[in-house]
């Protein structure tokens, strides 16, 4: 099938970018998307001008790393699914496709496609943990976890932490991603003891990194490739409000 | 950081000032619909209606506008703080735009709110203050005898209670075909804003689950509706004539000429 892309094409952060149209003459609709930008990028070193430059990794939808937005939708028109378990046989032979980066203030550009997401690291690390005593590791199973919290904390914990909530939200919002961390942790019993600290931390990260505000519209959700569920955001929104509650009446955390 | 100081400055702590003060102008809206259909009871009815509401302590009546002003101005100023802090996580907008799922409504809530806004400035000024030029609907015109339960309330005097004629002042503004036109116009968006406000506000307070989620925004389609259809009967009512201004038709002249 022939193709023509439009491609992001930005030197580095201090620099403006601008869209690149290329044409690729025979690409297979058996190959990824990610294999069709491999193609283009073998074309333009064969024509002696730089690649373009795109996350990836493992390509099995399950790392995170892939971040494209093409035709205005974060990891393609396929939903709950990355870009690198996209296939060519989606689109139609003549196609334009507009390959985009993840667009947040908190998420600045690298070079091309590629976006600095460590903002993510840093919500984290505000409060992504639990407390363990140390020594040997307890035998699996002593604390009892209900079936239906399982369940819950397994659906959170889906989140692969790639962005795409924040670069499809047009309030550049990451509540999605910091809702699915903490309802995974907040809801199990190993994470209680951190439960309040822990809300009020990671959004008060979230809000120092600079995203955006939820106006509750669901384009996080659709375009998640786990389907992180906005009842997720609710949950954070109910923890959230009763810490801060708590917090004016008892030290929290 | 303060949980006071919280509420004012973070993302959520703004929303939640957002979903408290949209309950009370969700309810209020009910309301004022609730009193304003009263018109097709009849113009005794929305007149004793009227009476009411503006014969209660002055201070009471100061206390629930400024109330409900408070409300409305923090809902706004939240919603332009909000605004400009998410304007600004995305300097570089996309090339090519795209919406997987959003509905029209909630992707449109800071246009449906800045019209809804001007409108109700509008409204207010109208029907409210009556200072728009060429419609200050003349008191000794539109003074009636105040009318409950079927009959003339009098004083002690022998000489009946007066009361506005809120009555005809409806029926000769939406006798103006801009004003039912911006009126529609205006109960549309606000039908709009509601559909998603509703189940929103929900949402922010962290009141919906999975099952709930679906309820909730069927919930606030319908809430929506209701009260679209509700005020939107009004002004469709005067217009085709169903509902006219006639005072000598008002129970309260039939029985004074008696």
């Amino acid at each position: 099938m022939k193709l023509t892309l439009k491609v992001w094409r930005q030197k580095n952060n201090q620099t403006l970018g601008r869209l690149e149209t290329y044409v690729l003459e025979e690409v297979s609709e058996d190959s990824s998307f990610l294999e069709m930008l491999d193609i283009l990028n073998e074309q333009l070193i064969a024509d002696g001008q730089t690649p373009v430059a795109f996350d990836h990794d493992c390509r099995e939808g399950i790392c995170g790393m892939c971040s494209l937005t093409i035709n205005g939708i974060p990891h393609g028109p396929d939903g709950g699914t990355t870009v690198c378990q996209l296939h060519m046989r989606r689109f139609n032979d003549g196609d334009t496709i507009t390959i985009e980066p993840w667009r947040a203030r908190p998420f600045p550009i690298i070079k091309d496609l590629v976006t600095d997401r460590s903002s993510f690291d840093h919500i984290m690390q505000a409060g992504g943990f639990i407390s363990v005593r140390t020594g040997s590791a307890i035998d699996a199973n002593e604390i009892p976890v209900p079936k239906p919290v399982a369940d819950y904390a397994m659906d959170a914990a889906a989140c692969i932490g790639c962005g795409a909530c924040v670069a499809a939200c047009k309030n550049a919002s990451a509540m999605l991603f910091t809702s699915a961390k903490v309802a995974q942790l907040n809801s199990l019993p190993q994470g209680k003891p951190e439960k309040d600290r822990r809300v009020l931390a990671m959004v008060n990260a979230m809000d120092e990194a600079g995203f955006g505000s939820c106006t509750n519209y669901g384009e996080c959700s659709a375009v998640c490739p786990k389907e992180i569920p906005l009842d997720m955001i609710a949950k954070l929104n109910r923890d959230y409000i009763v810490a801060q509650t708590k917090s004016i009446f008892t030290k929290v955390g | 950081m303060s949980a006071l100081s919280a509420i004012f400055t973070t993302t959520i702590g703004r929303k939640v000032i957002m979903a408290l003060t949209g309950i009370v102008l969700v309810l209020f809206v009910l309301g004022h619909m609730a009193g304003n259909l009263l018109i097709f009871v009849g113009p005794d009815a929305i007149n004793a209606y009227a009476y009411q509401l503006h014969s209660m302590p002055a201070a009471l009546l100061w206390a629930i506008r400024l109330f409900l002003l408070v409300c409305a101005g923090l809902h706004i100023w939240m919603a332009v703080l909000l605004t400009i802090a998410s304007r600004r996580a995305r300097p570089q907008s996309y090339q090519q735009e795209a919406t997987v799922q959003a509905s029209y409504a909630s992707r449109t809530m800071r246009m449906s709110g800045i019209i809804l806004l001007a409108f109700i400035v509008f409204h207010i000024a109208h029907y409210t203050a009556r200072i728009v030029p060429g419609m200050e609907y003349d008191q000794s015109l539109v003074e009636v005898p105040l009318v409950q339960g079927g009959e003339v309330v009098l004083k002690s005097s022998g000489v009946p209670v007066m009361t506005f004629d809120v009555h005809t002042m409806m029926v000769q503004g939406f006798q103006v075909w801009w004003v039912s036109l911006f009126y529609l116009i205006a109960v549309g968006l606000l039908c709009m804003h509601l559909s998603h406000g509703f189940s929103s506000m929900f949402q922010t307070l962290g009141l919906r689950n999975r099952i709930w989620e679906v309820r909730l925004n069927r919930a606030g389609l319908a809430y929506g509706w209701l009260i679209f259809l509700g005020f939107a009967s009004i002004p469709l009512a005067v217009m085709a004539g169903m509902i006219q201004a006639d005072p000598s038709s008002s129970i309260a002249l039939v029985e004074l000429l008696k």
